[in-house]
């Protein structure tokens, strides 16, 4: 167990120094940012508009953060060290993807509030929206982690990722901005929530295998 | 610069007697990468003590026969066995050493030591000025990985051969950008391994002084 907390904290390590964590927070308001000079200042449809805008901005966030997450042991030979491990391999991208968890999607999850700020989201709306996007951010990392091991043997495979993503994170962000605006303001949409804990959950099974399976065939 | 001034590896850093000996058994192994064969018909039988030193010109699959003993690459044909199926029982050291230049010295030494699982029992593995000074890396602990050159890249990355006893070794190419103090290292790290009961396999464009037993992959090519 002390190597799966060794990896998880060098991962987080590896986040915050290489600026990932900076750069992934930034990229957050910065995308917030461009909202309004799209849609125009007007403050009554930013409002209606910003929960799901702030899903959108989160998962395209995410998106730019899982490109890299095996890439770069791909690329200087971490990966292969990481089939002998003393810990399964569906473990050890586990440990990784928690490490990333904590170091990216956790500041993005605490600067939410902010960015809603910049789009007038109203602030009964901001439990729910929060409450739904931890729900349902495990199983954004988890998902976009399968993207990320099945293009890692291809340079420059960001957008790869994106494309091998973005199709499972369909059903998240229907229940995920759905819970945010269909409920009144105020409100717990209990039902959505289970949901999307339900896809966090189904993904924390399947996609350690899933990711293990396309990491081993990386290696060959 | 600091060749001579290297201090001999100290006994307590080398292995210690493996607990199961080593057994290591190719029979008729092939490789293809891609449509081409690079061999076929590697078969031998590796006992505690055995080091078998892989030669043959780039390309004739050295490495691809080190990938398929770690099992990172599935054999075209033949079998493989390693006794004491314990799965984790095999050090592989590739031409990547999977260091992060963002790291420091120190940080890699101290995370390599949680990663491999050295046992907490032994202090003094996780003592890294003593390691450091074992790997000829001594007053380095605060530099950054990135900020290394590639002999002392290499030299780090066989602390992790150490930190963990596993009872097999494959190496491919140790020898490369090390200095004469360097190889000294690697012969003796390779040296004191086979003596405690493991068995090695190394590829090598220059004749290893620690194997015991030589194979030429792709002689005829």
């Amino acid at each position: 167990m002390s190597v799966f907390w060794a990896l998880c904290r060098q991962h987080m390590v590896l986040a915050w120094r290489g600026g990932h964590t900076t750069l992934a927070v930034a990229f957050l308001f910065i995308g917030v940012t461009l909202m309004p000079f799209g849609l125009g200042p007007e403050l009554a449809l930013l409002q209606a508009l910003a929960p799901g805008l702030l899903w959108v901005v989160l998962v395209m966030t995410l998106l730019t953060s899982l490109d890299r997450v095996f890439q770069a042991d791909y690329e200087d030979g971490s990966l292969d060290q990481m089939m002998l491990m003393p810990l399964p391999l569906e473990f050890v991208v586990l440990a990784k993807l928690l490490g990333h968890y904590i170091a990216l999607v956790v500041p993005l999850l605490l600067a939410v509030p902010l960015a809603g700020l910049l789009l007038n989201l109203a602030p009964a709306h901001l439990p729910m929206l929060l409450l739904a996007m931890a729900a349902g951010s495990p199983a954004l990392v988890l998902l976009g982690g399968i993207g990320a091991s099945l293009a890692v043997s291809v340079r420059r495979g960001g957008l790869l990722t994106v494309l091998l993503s973005l199709p499972f994170y369909v059903p998240v962000m229907i229940f995920g901005a759905g819970a945010t605006q269909q409920a009144l303001a105020g409100e717990i949409d209990a039902t959505r929530l289970a949901i999307l804990c339900l896809f966090s959950l189904a993904s924390l099974l399947a996609a350690p295998v899933a990711m293990a399976a396309a990491l081993r065939n990386a290696v060959r | 610069m600091t060749e001579n001034t290297m201090p001999k590896p100290q006994k307590k850093f080398l292995p210690v007697p493996y607990a199961k000996p080593a057994d290591l058994q190719l029979a008729g192994v092939a490789c293809t990468r891609g449509m081409r064969r690079l061999f076929e018909g590697v078969s031998f039988r590796l006992k505690a003590g055995d080091g078998l030193a892989l030669y043959g010109p780039n390309g004739s699959g050295k490495t691809s026969l080190l990938r398929q003993i770690a099992g990172f690459l599935p054999l075209a044909a033949g079998t493989l066995s390693i006794a004491d199926k314990a799965p984790y029982g095999v050090h592989f050291m590739g031409h990547a050493d999977a260091l992060k230049n963002a790291l420091s010295v120190g940080e890699t030494l101290a995370f390599e030591a949680a990663l491999w699982g050295a046992p907490k029992a032994k202090d003094p593995l996780l003592d890294t000025d003593r390691w450091l000074t074992h790997l000829g890396l001594e007053g380095r602990a605060w530099q950054a990985v990135g900020d290394l050159s590639a002999g002392q890249r290499r030299r780090l990355a066989l602390a992790k051969l150490c930190l963990a006893p596993r009872p097999i070794w494959l190496l491919d190419e140790p020898m490369t950008a090390l200095d004469e103090a360097g190889r000294h290292l690697v012969n003796a790290l390779a040296g004191a391994h086979l003596a405690a009961g493991g068995v090695l396999v190394a590829s090598s464009h220059v004749p290893l002084d620690f194997t015991t037993d030589a194979l030429t992959l792709g002689a005829a090519a």
